[in-house]
């Protein structure tokens, strides 16, 4: 058989992971596979998945990172259970992410990396790809140095340099596999090294090297291909939760006539947020990495009191730190927006890792009674439409609004619709410019409850505020008794009564009602709607419900709740969302909690759907509703 | 997005029609809370007497501060004011003059506000050369929580919090503004209102970050901490008040004087008859900051003067015009803002239909 009549096989779809050293390029080469995918049409949906340490010893298990696509032709939401492809650059990758690949899996690795030192690293006593321990699986052995080696000789590069394009050769070959085109890779090389020729030059063949290597290497018998997904119509792109966050919060600033101002301090894993908007100064954007946390939420009161549209963005333990001014934008009453981008807790914890440990630090962290509202978006595009929501609520009641992403979000991408910015409600934003009599800064809204936003050089509204309990109405200084519990009250009635403009929650299944229910939050909602939608194939009566909204809580979910029999809450962490749900409803939550510092698989949800062993459902009702 | 309307900033200082003021325009109905005897009344008043003068309106007034005695100034002037939380006032100011760089915002802190908790923050708006005026209430004390020890504390105080004495070190404010590379750095004091005042109003019509420190005598916690210089009889001999250009000379007859001897200053005294030559003439512009951290470190101990009066005054372009800078740069590369460019931002460059 010639290479070119290999059999090309239809597959729906494919998780493929890359992995191998920090240093190897990993997170770079899993980016351009995922962009390709996206361009040509594939629905997608990405785990990045690094250390801590930006260089981990070389060939150490701690020194491994990872990245995983899932590529399809159907609507995907989760970056899959398992790889069903997996490339290895070296022992210490094939040791840390065999376990996942799926029995029978493509087993790709960069032969010429199992040398003695790299095998004793991994603690392998001998050379896996040789004992015969990786018999269930299709390995192909590629000897990858030597062959970029060979790709390169008239390159004037270093060896050493030329090496380090070998993750492209590997690109190349899975280009080949999946039938995908190699012109954005390209593209992307000549710009990125436009000044660098020898370089572009070196990962230009390393990535061709790769691809005619499958094309016509035996070896590989088959190739597949995975068509378009089948998605709503529209203009698409790839976007990753961060990125959209970044635009949210400028267009909501655009629809609002206003500027942007972002107070950040680097973490991980936030800082994107501020490298994104610090590239948009064009747009007025004005970014400021601050010297810490304090004085990142500081200088975001500071603008919002100043009427800017004022935004800061952290991950928990610098939250923490922000506590104290969060309290005092709470007891000042200006919109400010917090993003938190969740990691494992506590304390510095797991940098790179994802977590929705910190709801309670978000509703209820501070002292005194300090009510904000709290919003979490579900997937990467849903970032953008949060990041606008949390604008639009902040500056309608005056009130610190805080964003609960987290690091699967954040840094995982998917196709994302792109909105149409003239379809976007205005956010209406008021600045009196005078006042019958003597200005009272804290004379509310009758409807809303918020206070007016005078802001300083206009004439006439000088006042004061600050951290000391407010007098109702004129804002000064008050330690009056019934005054502060008058504040405190209309400080959280201000909050309670956002509940009334936000939407109801959707049941996804049965929204009469049914067996069981299972209630998430944030970036849950790939795996809990997946693990849904196959139970109910199965003909279970499981439905779920979806919150978007923690603080205030729908005005509805009182009512859903009670509407079924059952109730579990899968999150990622010991509880948290179940409390609220038991504290405020009454209602037998029962958890589904994982705290790895993974996502959830679908498979897990599903378990546990199982063992709660729904009723089935009726026959009219087995495909139901889309929400 | 609307074009960027806030760059460049504009200077706050005389605005030619602007209103005249007085100082009733800037005193606040709220009652003044400090104990009777303070310094921080003196401080307050001679400030309304500034603000007036500066010709600046009063809506572009604000008063920042953080927690403590002096953090209550805002209350007492009628002007924008912001009574923020423990140390942070400069980080709200930052945040305000970033988006308001037509506003004259001034920070109002103390020896714990600015130097323990906030020291931080006080130590980066000041590299960072955000245009403010700093007022640091220096009392050598914590008086709002009742007379604990301070970072300006002397060694060995016996306070409530050190019945044994303190064994923390105490920070020279004037060496850290200097570290920190303020652009305008000064010292006064609170029994003196001519010379407070003139710093006042130098401070503020100074672009950049201004550093004041004034002592200031807590009645009930630290009397009489600067008592040879706060005292009108004895100031004299124990004060010199540095003016540019002129030779380093105080004393009661003007016959002491500060030498130099290689890099150490020494005190000279003379007769008027024989003057001596070669006293060095004091030079607030230098650049070099090390001649400005030479008077800082004149020791009173040691038999020095305490300096007062400017150390350091030097320009550099304030972080918030570099940073309209940056944006009237950026829109001149790559146009004015629009909601069509933000809908190609957003849009971005690879894109695909799904029909
Ligand atoms: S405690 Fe001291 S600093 Fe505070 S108001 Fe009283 S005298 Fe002034």
């Amino acid at each position: 058989m010639s290479a070119n009549q290999r059999k090309v096989e239809d597959a729906e779809n494919v998780v493929i992971r890359f992995a191998g050293d920090s240093g190897d390029g990993m997170q770079l080469t899993g980016m351009q596979f995922t962009d390709t995918s996206a361009i040509i049409g594939n629905d997608i949906s990405t785990l990045p998945d690094f250390p801590a340490e930006i260089r981990a010893p070389a060939g150490s298990l701690a020194g491994v990172s990872g990245y995983q696509v899932n590529f399809s032709n159907f609507d995907i939401r989760t970056p899959g259970d398992a790889p069903s492809v997996l490339v290895v650059m070296n022992p210490a990758a094939l040791k840390t992410n065999l376990g996942d690949l799926e029995k029978g899996g493509i087993l790709i690795a960069n032969s010429d990396a199992f040398t003695p030192d790299n095998l004793r690293l991994a603690g392998y006593a001998q050379n896996p790809l040789e004992d015969g321990s990786l018999k269930g699986y299709r390995l192909y052995q590629v000897p990858m140095t030597k062959l970029v080696e060979t790709a390169l000789k008239d390159n004037p590069l270093s060896f050493r340099q030329k090496e380090r394009c070998k993750n492209f050769f590997a690109l190349g070959l899975v280009y080949w596999m999946f039938n995908r085109p190699m012109e954005p890779t390209l593209k992307w090389i000549q710009e990125k090294f436009k000044k660098n020729p020898d370089v572009s030059d070196a990962n230009t063949r390393s990535l061709n090297a790769g691809f005619y290597f499958g094309e016509t290497t035996e070896a590989f018998e088959v190739r597949y291909q995975i068509r378009k997904a089948r998605i709503a119509p529209g203009t698409y792109r790839k976007i990753t939760g961060n990125e959209a966050l970044a635009l949210g919060l400028m267009t909501a600033a655009e629809r609002a006539g206003s500027h942007l101002f972002f107070a950040g301090y680097p973490i991980t894993p936030a800082s994107d947020i501020l490298h994104e908007l610090a590239k948009h100064r064009r747009f007025g954007v004005k970014t400021f990495q601050a010297e810490d946390e304090i004085s990142a939420i500081g200088a975001t009161i500071g603008a919002a009191f100043g009427g800017a549209l004022a935004v800061t963005a952290s991950s928990g333990p610098g939250i923490a730190l922000k506590t104290e001014g969060i309290g005092l934008a709470i007891m000042t009453e200006l919109p400010i927006v917090i993003c938190n981008i969740q990691r494992g807790g506590p304390s510095t914890g797991l940098p790179t890792k994802t977590e929705q440990a910190d709801l309670m630090q978000a509703i209820w962290g501070r002292n005194g009674e300090a009510p904000l509202a709290v919003i979490a978006p579900a997937t990467p595009g849903e970032c953008f439409t949060m990041a606008f929501e949390a604008f639009r609520i902040a500056v309608k009641y005056m009130t610190p609004v805080m964003i609960l992403s987290d690091g699967y979000i954040a840094n995982g991408a998917e196709p994302w619709r792109i909105p149409k910015l003239d379809d976007l409600p205005a956010i209406t934003v008021q600045h009196p410019t005078s006042a019958d009599g003597s200005f009272l800064p804290y004379l509310r809204n009758p409807r809303t409850l918020a206070r007016p936003w005078a802001v300083p050089g206009t004439p006439g509204l000088e006042h004061r505020i600050g951290g000391l309990e407010k007098a109702d109405r004129t804002g000064n200084v008050s330690h009056d008794p019934d005054n502060h519990e008058f504040m405190v009250k209309i400080r959280r009635a201000k909050i309670d009564g956002v509940a009334g403009d936000i939407p109801d929650v959707d049941v996804f299944g049965s929204p009469e009602g049914g067996d069981l229910l299972i209630v998430g939050w944030g970036s849950t909602h790939g795996a809990i709607i997946s693990a849904v939608e196959r139970a109910r194939d199965r003909g279970l009566d499981v439905s779920c419900a979806h919150l978007r909204y923690l603080n205030p809580l729908p005005k509805n979910l009182g009512d859903v709740l009670k509407r079924f029999r059952r109730v579990v809450v899968p999150e990622m962490n010991l509880g948290q969302l179940r409390l609220l749900l038991r504290a405020n409803y009454l209602v037998d939550v029962e958890g589904l909690n994982k705290v790895k510092g993974q996502p959830f698989k679908i498979r897990e949800i599903e378990q546990k759907i199982d063992e709660m062993n729904p009723k089935k459902l009726g026959v009219s009702k087995q495909k139901v509703a889309v929400a | 997005m609307a074009p960027d309307t806030s760059a460049p900033a504009q200077s706050v200082v005389p605005q030619s029609g602007a209103p005249s003021l007085t100082r009733k325009d800037f005193v606040s109905n709220q009652d003044v809370r400090w104990c009777p005897g303070c310094g921080d009344y003196a401080i307050l008043s001679t400030a309304l007497n500034v603000f007036p003068k500066l010709g600046i309106p009063r809506e572009r007034f604000v008063m920042v501060s953080g927690i403590g005695c002096s953090s209550r100034f805002p209350y007492y002037v009628n002007t924008y004011g912001f009574h923020s939380i423990h140390g942070r006032a400069p980080t709200f100011a930052t945040g305000l003059k970033l988006v308001r760089p037509e506003l004259s915002i001034w920070i109002i802190t103390g020896d714990g506000d600015g130097l323990s908790i906030g020291g931080n923050h006080l130590i980066h708006i000041m590299r960072r050369n955000i245009d403010c005026t700093i007022l640091l209430f220096n009392n050598r004390i914590y008086g709002l929580t009742k007379g604990q020890c301070s970072p300006t504390s002397e060694m060995h105080k016996k306070t409530k919090s050190t019945p044994l004495g303190s064994i923390d070190y105490p920070v020279n404010p004037i060496s850290l503004a200097l570290a920190a590379e303020a652009t305008f750095i000064a010292r006064t004091l609170d029994t003196d209102p001519k010379h407070m005042a003139s710093i006042f109003q130098q401070a503020a019509e100074h672009k950049g970050t201004s550093f004041v420190e004034i002592f200031q005598n807590c009645i009930i916690f630290n009397d009489k901490a600067f008592e040879p210089v706060a005292d009108k009889t004895t100031r004299a001999d124990n004060a010199i008040f540095l003016e540019n250009g002129k030779p380093l000379v105080y004393g009661k007859d003007g016959l002491r004087g500060i030498r130099l001897n290689g890099w150490k200053p020494e005190v000279v005294s003379f007769d008027e008859s024989n003057p001596p030559s070669g006293l060095p003439t004091h030079d607030e512009m230098a650049e070099d900051p090390s001649w400005a951290y030479l008077l800082s470190r004149m020791d009173p101990s040691q038999g020095f003067p305490v300096p007062f009066g400017v150390f350091r005054r030097v320009h550099r372009t304030t972080y918030e015009d570099l940073m309209a800078q940056q944006i009237s740069e950026a829109q001149h590369r790559q146009g004015l803002a629009s909601t069509e460019a933000l809908q190609e931002l957003i849009t971005g460059e690879d894109t695909w239909t799904v029909s």
